[in-house]
């Protein structure tokens, strides 16, 4: 049998588990581990300028694939700087396994040099976490990790692995287990067939369906399952912010992103629907409003793999706890056996009531907005600009804020996993080392990044990461001087009282600062420059760009459900409602 | 509404802080809990008791459930259980009147005086917790110095069991 140190065990273990990248950042607590990674071939890493990117871009690489993301960080400082990321990937179910140092078992508790107890600090931000105290261990908890982050409900697993552990001196033999089992832990996989059963019939006699599609449908890759239903059955789908390119954005099924910046048509038909079919959605905050007026004549039915999100703020009348693609599978398969079909008529009524709703009011059928000219650049033709120059095959990654709101209305995602944005945590920071993330997921892709001044600048450390790495992701800046999203709140909440949303002629040179870091910068002040402009900008296959466009800088973001009403209570611009 | 709510759970470091963590992050309350492991050394039987109506109780057991070193979680409370907490009392006692008056009373709830001192009894009592509440209510008047309850143990009546 192999003889090999905790450290090197680590790296074998992880090259057993299939992982081929990690990100990370050394540090003392993690040297035995970083020695072992020197010593071998089969483990990439990447080094990053800060463990929230790390973890940012091991989350990113997991959004754009589907497989599980991988970080590594040192403890104490090396920890607590991976929160944000640990968090962020919470929020969104995305499988990662975060590997961190720590102090030797013998200085534990002991308010050691850079110790941070990282399995209490991060207990409520993870899937599950694990203090690993014997060499002999390592191996089978990270096959655990990865176990547990990429099943079930995906999510982050924290492997907290003190130095002694990982001792070179100290070897043990080498076992990775072929197949991990545990008692305590079978995540569902197939829903109850009598309920899916009674879910397609009541699916089926609707009038005013509408199917409300989440990121579960995109984590779990079940679009063609989906896709397949809603053409099987003519049916409007809408997505949610975490969904977007689970059903393709320019399908005239489609109704756009409903929620609290979605369109009208699909506020409005979620309202008025008699049957909703929502598959990996959560009735989260931002989609439901007050949910005293939530959808009034609806009856629900919610497929989700997570039993807590069943019923947790919407009681659903018919609930299936299962994957999205085997229940879709179940569905599809039970649909085309059944007898009964939709009733033509009342669904041809209700599309003739959608289509006005899009005619009257939607965002995709008219210009809600006052088009751009001159020096006054809108942020939404901007991203429509990014969608015609990638010819909408991009993976766009984004910040949070007004930039991302435009972003998720405008580029019509017609792929899922290429839309990779922070929903839950809505963290900025996150799009440039997401961006880094995918960019290595797929070379030779067009990676945007959508964000903004603010957001920007909290990872932006990360373009001396690109150049290390060969990471030419473009950064598209929707410069409007200011934290756009708080003075939007500020605007309609406390008579444009900007408080501390401002920065007061502060704000760095882009086009320099991309340069200091070797990358090509460019600005943009003018519509008629920016097309040409963005083609230069993604022409350089090989470089990173950084276009700092300065938008109109009193653009808001709508529609915008008005707080406290129902989800079809919407802002449609700055002077009217519905 | 009062809650037992029982969990098996793998007798690991780290699992209790996960589960009392999920109550103060979800915003439940604990009322009491109990831990030990079983007769199974690798498990742990956690008794907890909470307030809540049907809805949050269903949550509770669901966000409990999906803890990954949870092996079982069931409310006791949805059907025929039994409940059952140990509480000791430091009562001072250096009156005659009261010895004999509190000897009586702990006779009726069929406690037990584990210690005496000339100037204090240490009564035994087991029970559910309303028994344990009215036995206090009944000695307050005499002084009571010191109570130490365990918190509820819960089993529920009957074939059912909770085993792996
Ligand atoms: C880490 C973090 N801090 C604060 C916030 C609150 N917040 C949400 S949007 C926003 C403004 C973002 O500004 P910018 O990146 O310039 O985007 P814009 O809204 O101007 O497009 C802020 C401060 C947040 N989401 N994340
Ligand atoms: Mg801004």
């Amino acid at each position: 049998m192999e003889l090999l140190s905790g450290g090197d065990i680590v790296i074998r273990a992880l090259k057993d588990a299939g992982v081929k990248n990690v990100w990370g950042y050394p540090g003392g607590a993690a040297l035995h581990i970083y020695d072992a990674l020197y010593r071998q071939d089969d483990v990439y890493h990447l080094l990053v300028r800060h463990e929230q990117a790390a973890v940012h871009a091991a989350d990113g690489f997991s959004r754009a694939t589907g497989e599980v993301g991988t970080a590594l960080v040192t403890s104490g400082p090396g920890a607590t700087n991976a929160i944000t990321g640990i968090a962020t990937a919470y929020m969104d179910s995305i499988p990662l396994v975060v590997i961190s140092g720590q102090v030797p078992l013998t200085k534990i508790g002991q308010d050691a040099f850079q110790e941070t107890d990282m399995v209490g600090v991060s207990r409520p931000i993870v899937k599950h976490s694990f203090l690993v105290t014997r060499a002999e261990d390592i191996a089978e908890t990270i096959a655990k990790a990865y176990y547990i982050a990429s099943t079930g409900r995906p999510g982050p697993v924290v492997v907290d692995i003190p130095k002694d552990v990982t001792d070179p001196s100290h070897k043990v033999p080498y076992i990775y287990p072929r197949e991990v089992k545990m008692r305590s832990y079978q995540p569902t996989d197939k829903g109850h067939r009598g309920q899916i059963k009674r879910a397609v019939k009541i699916l089926i006699g609707a009038k005013r369906p509408i199917i409300y599609a989440g990121g579960g449908v995109v984590i779990d890759n079940a679009s063609e399952q989906l896709i397949a239903l809603a053409k099987a059955l003519n049916y409007p789908v809408t997505n949610t912010l975490m969904g977007l390119g689970c059903y393709p954005g320019t399908d005239p099924q489609y109704l756009g992103m409903l929620g609290m910046h979605g369109t009208f048509e699909a506020n409005s038909a979620m309202h008025h629907a008699d049957v909703i079919f929502a598959i990996g959605a959560r009735f989260d905050d931002r989609v439901t409003n007050d949910l005293d007026k939530f959808c009034p004549h609806a009856t629900i039915i919610h497929v989700d793999v997570d039993p807590t999100s069943v019923s947790k703020n919407i009681e659903a009348h018919i609930p299936i706890v299962g994957t999205c693609t085997s229940v879709l599978e179940e569905m599809l398969a039970i649909n085309k056996d059944l007898d009964i079909k939709p009733d033509t008529d009342a669904i041809a009524e209700w599309w003739t009531q959608l289509d006005q709703w899009r005619a009257d009011k939607g965002i995709y059928t008219a210009s809600r907005y006052e088009e751009s000219s001159g020096s006054c650049i809108k942020p939404q033709d901007v991203i429509k600009m990014l969608y015609k120059v990638t010819n909408g095959e991009a993976i766009v990654t984004s910040d949070v804020g007004q930039h991302q709101m435009f972003a998720a209305q405008y580029y019509l995602f017609d792929k899922p996993r290429t839309w990779i944005n922070s929903g839950g945590l809505g963290t900025m920071g996150f799009g440039l080392p997401a961006a880094m993330g995918c960019q290595l997921a797929f070379p030779d892709k067009d990676v945007a990044c959508v964000t903004g001044e603010g957001s920007i600048q909290m990872n932006i450390q990360e373009l001396s990461t690109c150049s290390q790495h060969k990471l030419p992701v473009k950064i598209i800046n929707l410069n409007n001087a200011a934290l756009g999203m708080v003075r939007q709140w500020q605007d309609m909440n406390y008579s444009s009282r900007y408080s501390e949303s401002v920065y007061e002629d502060s704000l760095p040179d882009f086009v320099k600062l991309a340069e200091a870091y070797g990358h090509v910068g460019m600005k943009i002040t003018h519509i008629d420059e920016l097309e040409t402009k963005m083609r230069e900008c993604f022409a350089m296959k090989d470089r990173v760009v950084f276009m700092d466009i300065d938008i109109d800088r009193s653009e808001h973001v709508y529609p915008m459900q008005r707080p406290g009403g129902s989800m079809n209570d919407l802002w449609l611009n700055k002077t009217e409602s519905t | 509404m009062k809650r037992i709510i029982s969990i098996l759970l793998e007798n690991e470091s780290g699992a209790l802080s996960r589960v009392v963590g999920l109550f103060a992050q979800r915003g439940y309350n604990i009322d009491t809990l109990t831990v030990a492991p079983t007769d199974d050394d690798t498990l742990s039987r956690l008794t907890l008791t909470t307030q809540g109506d049907d809805h949050m109780a269903e949550q509770i057991v669901k966000q409990l459930h999906k803890l990954i070193d949870t092996i079982k979680v069931v409310d006791l409370t949805v059907g025929p259980h039994i409940e059952r907490e140990l509480m000791l009392v430091k009562i001072k006692a250096t009156d005659n009147g009261v010895r004999t008056e509190l000897k009586s009373c702990v006779e009726i709830f069929r406690g037990h005086i584990i210690d005496v001192t000339p100037a204090t009894y240490t009564v035994q009592l087991a029970g559910d917790s309303d028994k344990l509440d009215a036995f206090i209510e009944a000695v307050r008047e005499m002084g009571i110095m010191e109570v130490v309850r365990s918190g509820v143990s819960g089993i529920s009546r009957g074939d059912k069991f909770l085993r792996v």
